[in-house]
């Protein structure tokens, strides 16, 4: 992966602080519209690299969108418009001649509802190395391999590496989803409540696979679980219907937040 | 960390991403591909009516012409005419008549000549034989023609005097198609409500791909136990004197109608939210009290449409008529023979020689009976759409 | 008011307009089902008498009326063969479109609302109007145009042939292949596109690798229902391609052929002895009945099961 290092950009004082030491990704007043109305508003935020940065904040107050905005996921939806910039590494992803496939390759993603193909699950990993160009057996094996056990599933799965993956169970399929985006080495993971939809144990595991991959991705969580942000991250977002209320280090927004709302949504008082 | 097998294949940093669209020009030409595919959709419904409407137009703009006895220029005279007059006499378009020389002209002429000369003796003086029946006054008035005694409305396209009235068509076909909805309706409906509200829902699933079972009956199988089977229990029955009659077809042609009216309005009824139906039986309506008081009331644009959707297929269906009654009888009365337009087109066209009056007045037919449908379908569609769209809220 | 307390809930009053409508309309669903079974079952019931291996293994001569002597097997691969005709041009076209119109089409775009139109109109047109586009277009116009270019205007093309009737009934089936492909297209969880798409696939990869192989059981049906549809439907080939009486099997696709539906139509309208060929008809539409109603059954199975997955996904 080559460094880049760019002079920081200056975020305007009156919003959120830009914390981390280098920057990574850089979202520059970003708003975005459903039609005509607004789902976020002029949002600016410097997320830095091989951290965790969780946005937290009350459902449907932008957080998930915002997410989707970093890997152009809401391309897909026909009405949505989108001014401002996001930078990663310096470069303007909505630049007009980005290539949208490129950018996800490096940009992977990991749903709130575990999507596993209804393939195998070996056929699951090796889908986006296939997709890139991989067509060497023993490369892809290899590459499968190291995933799976970079997820923590492959001692679960490894004697049965070709049967169907709907056979996991949730946790498992969710991991599966993981082992997957993290097979073709992107450097950045974006995660969309991740385990909302699994049991506390599940839960656990992938929290502690997340703490895990950060040695060696930069990943970006949604979560509605502010004690899942406490565990898990470095820095923490606070949304409130589509603005940006506060960014910091996750110890001082959960400890000492600067803003009323940050500390009325982190203790409970609402949301 | 990156392993090594994904570096090699990378561009460096993210300038990979600088490539935009151009860099895929196999996806790009797959999506245009695609969507010129279904614009083809379009493109066929143009070509039916396009090319349907093409082999007509000579009957609307009266180009066809099919007075046996017409005005004869003897060959000497050939000279005294301008080539613009010979042309449209001899029938010829300007490529072929500038293609010709003088001699071949000539010929032409004679055999023209000739074949006045050939018609029957007692053709020659007759009145009828001197009119262009195609012409619109023939095809939609009534008109007296020799040896009858009053204005009649006749279809009788062979002959030397070819009569082309469209109006028997039009009565015969609407007479059958009333028939059939008429015993359709109610019950392709009936059964809907039956199997959308009050039936239980195991014996729901079961109901509803039996019903429409009926429509892979193919229509010529329709038509022929409607012509080997029903007509003779039904002439028992009702004891008429024409065994094959515009009653066995309408019947018949409801067998076919029937699935699709129960399937559209048997959607349009499970359509409507259960909120409704669970709010009125909260208050200790009935079961059929719910259905005939809410669901119906709500429901009824589609099963409006359903209806109207079923009158655009009878219309249009050839083989069970064509099979069950033929004979183009004047008549409003349902247990005379009647004859449809689909009917008339399937039975003639073999016997119309390619480019004839005949032929084109067929295709006029057709091009008629495409309107028709068209229309129809799109006041169903329209009035499901509208429908559908008010049940989820957006006006 | 202690009078209702009193009374016993099960104790409904007796509504005699409840009871009669009710059974009105579970009556005319009995009908339909009635009907449906005695053109059923007097099919089967008479049409096995007729029934036997000479009589769809053999190619019958001129009188086919001779219940000794005739046989089907030249309408049995007449039909099969223009379905099959019909197959590999309205699959590839429905199927695209129906990735079209879910896949790639802006939502409520005019052209997108002018190709739904266009193919709910295609789905209403009267067959028979098919048969004249057939007519005035494939033969007249293509056919004919075609022999000037390549057979110095002697007619090959530019007459009624197996190719002008399968390409009709292409015409006419497009929409049956593009609903049904639309239906199981859509019961593919959105989540698998856009797990695909994060991973860096193009809409295309996407598209080949993990929405088709998913909705393959959709796009048979529709095929299935295609054929079912074509084979069982005469009044398009009428002028396209069908032959009363053909010595020997269709090879080429510019010859005529003979076809089941039609055979029904002939045998029932023209024939000098309706009560001698009686068993031969019977046999004959039973013939007909198996080829669509067979398909019609397993594609209605195959539908089911996409419809129960659609429902267990929302």
């Amino acid at each position: 992966m080559t460094e880049i290092s760019l002079p920081r950009i200056a975020v305007a004082d009156a919003g959120p602080k830009a914390a981390p030491s280098a920057p990574f990704i850089e979202i520059e007043s970003l708003s975005l519209f459903y039609g005509a109305s607004k789902a976020l508003k002029n949002i600016s935020v410097t997320l830095g690299e091989k951290v965790v940065t969780a946005f937290i904040g009350p459902s449907g107050c932008g957080k998930s969108t915002l997410l989707r905005c970093l890997n152009r996921m809401n391309d897909l939806i026909d009405s949505v418009r989108i001014d401002g910039a996001v930078k990663i590494g310096g470069h303007d992803i909505y630049g007009p001649d980005v290539d949208v496939i490129e950018l996800r390759k490096r940009v992977g993603m990991v749903f709130q509802k575990s999507n596993p193909f209804p393939k195998s699950i070996y056929e699951n990993v090796a889908y986006g190395l296939r997709l890139h160009g991989v067509k060497n057996k023993s490369e892809l094996a290899a590459a499968v391999e190291k995933s799976l056990q970079q997820s923590a599933l492959w001692d679960e799965v490894k004697d049965r590496l070709h049967s169907s993956a709907l056979g996991l169970s949730g946790g498992q399929q969710q991991r599966l989803c993981i082992a997957r985006a993290i097979a073709i080495r992107p450097e950045i993971i974006l995660m969309d409540e991740p385990a909302s939809a699994l049991d506390p144990l599940a839960t656990a595991r992938i929290e502690e696979l997340i703490l895990e991959l950060k040695k060696d991705f930069t990943i970006v969580i949604v979560t509605h679980n502010m004690q899942q942000a406490a565990r898990i991250s470095d820095f923490t977002a606070f949304f409130y219907i589509g603005e940006l209320i506060e960014f910091d280090h996750t110890a001082k927004i959960f400890t000492n937040p600067a803003k009323k709302q940050t500390e009325d949504y982190v203790t409970g008082r609402f949301g | 960390m990156p392993s090594s097998h994904k570096e090699t294949r990378r561009t460096p940093g993210w300038m990979g991403i600088h490539r935009g669209h151009k860099a895929r020009p196999l996806e790009w030409l797959a999506e245009k591909f695609i969507f010129l595919v279904s614009l083809s959709t379009i493109l066929m419904v143009f070509l039916i009516f396009i090319f349907v409407a093409r082999e007509a137009l000579p009957v609307f703009f009266g180009q066809t012409d099919t007075a046996l006895v017409s005005a004869v220029i003897p060959p000497a005279e050939m000279d005294k005419h301008s080539p613009a007059e010979l042309q449209k006499y001899l029938e010829l378009t300007p490529e072929q008549f500038k293609a010709m020389d003088k001699d071949t002209l000539k010929t032409l002429m004679d055999v023209k000549v000739e074949a006045q000369n050939d018609i029957p003796e007692s053709f020659r003086n007759s009145r009828d034989a001197r009119l262009n029946t195609t012409e619109w006054r023939y095809l939609l008035l009534p008109h007296q023609w020799d040896d009858y005694k009053k204005p009649e409305y006749i279809w009788q396209p062979v002959g030397q005097i070819k009569k082309f009235n469209i109006i028997p068509l039009f009565v015969g076909t609407l007479k059958i198609t009333l028939i059939g909805l008429l015993f359709a309706v109610p019950l392709a409906v009936g059964a809907a409500i039956y199997v959308s509200q009050l039936a239980r829902p195991r014996f729901r699933e079961i109901l509803k791909p039996t019903i429409e079972l009926l429509s892979g009956i193919p229509s010529v199988v329709v038509g022929f136990f409607a012509l080997l089977v029903m007509a003779t229990v039904l002439q028992k029955t009702f004891g008429y004197e024409t065994r094959l009659n515009a009653f066995v077809a309408g019947i018949a042609l409801g067998f076919a109608v029937i699935p699709i009216i129960f399937s559209i309005a048997e959607d349009a009824l499970t359509s409507v939210p259960r909120a409704y139906t669970q709010a009125a039986l909260a208050l200790g309506a009935s079961r059929w009290q719910t259905a005939w008081q809410i669901v119906l009331p709500a429901a009824l644009p589609g099963v409006f449409a359903a209806a109207v959707l079923g009158f655009g297929r009878a219309i249009g269906e050839t083989m069970i008529v064509l099979m069950v009654c033929s004979a183009s009888v004047m008549s409003w009365s349902i247990f005379d023979s009647a004859r449809s337009i689909t009917t008339t087109i399937a039975a003639e066209m073999a016997e119309a020689v390619n480019g004839g009056p005949h032929y084109r007045i067929l295709f006029m037919l057709g091009a008629l009976l495409f309107a028709a449908t068209f229309v129809s379908n799109m006041i169903g569609d329209f009035v499901i759409h509208r429908f559908k769209n008010k049940l989820e809220g957006k006006r | 008011m202690n009078k209702i307390q009193g009374r016993h809930f099960r104790a409904e009053k007796f509504d005699f307009w409840s009871f009669f409508f009710s059974g009105l309309t579970g009556l005319a669903t009995l009908l339909i089902l009635g009907i449906l079974a005695t053109i059923l079952i007097n099919i089967i019931a008479n049409g096995c008498q007729g029934f036997s291996w000479h009589f769809v293994s053999t190619i019958p001569k001129k009188d086919f009326f001779d219940i000794k002597t005739t046989g089907v097997l030249p309408m049995i691969v007449g039909t099969t063969f223009r379905v099959l005709v019909m197959t590999i041009f309205v699959i590839p076209v429905g199927v695209i479109t129906a990735i079209y119109l879910t896949e790639y089409a802006p939502s409520n775009s005019f052209i997108t609302r002018i190709i739904r139109a266009a193919v709910n109109n295609l789905a209403g047109v009267p067959s028979i109007v098919f048969g004249l586009f057939g007519l005035g277009f494939f033969i007249n116009f293509i056919g004919k145009n075609l022999d000037v270019l390549l057979h110095n205007s002697s007619a090959v093309w530019g007459q009624p042939a197996l190719i002008w009737a399968s390409l009709t009934l292409a015409v006419m089936t497009v929409p049956v292949v593009i609903v049904a492909t639309e239906e199981s297209l859509k019961a593919i969880p959105p989540g698998l596109r856009e797990a695909s798409l994060a991973l860096g696939a193009t809409k295309l990869e996407t598209i080949l690798k993990i929405v088709l192989p998913q909705a393959l059981p959709g796009i048979m049906t529709g095929g299935i229902l295609a054929v079912s549809r074509a084979a069982g439907e005469v009044a398009p080939i009428l002028f396209t391609g069908v032959a009363y009486y053909m010595a020997s099997l269709p090879t080429h696709l510019s010859d005529q052929f003979m076809d089941l539906g039609y055979h029904v139509f002939v045998l029932s309208t023209q024939s000098p002895n309706i009560e001698q060929t009686r068993p031969i008809l019977y046999a004959t539409v039973l013939v007909l009945l198996v080829l669509t109603f067979a398909l019609n059954i397993v594609a209605i199975i195959i539908r089911s099961n996409i419809r129960r997955k659609m429902r267990s996904l929302h």
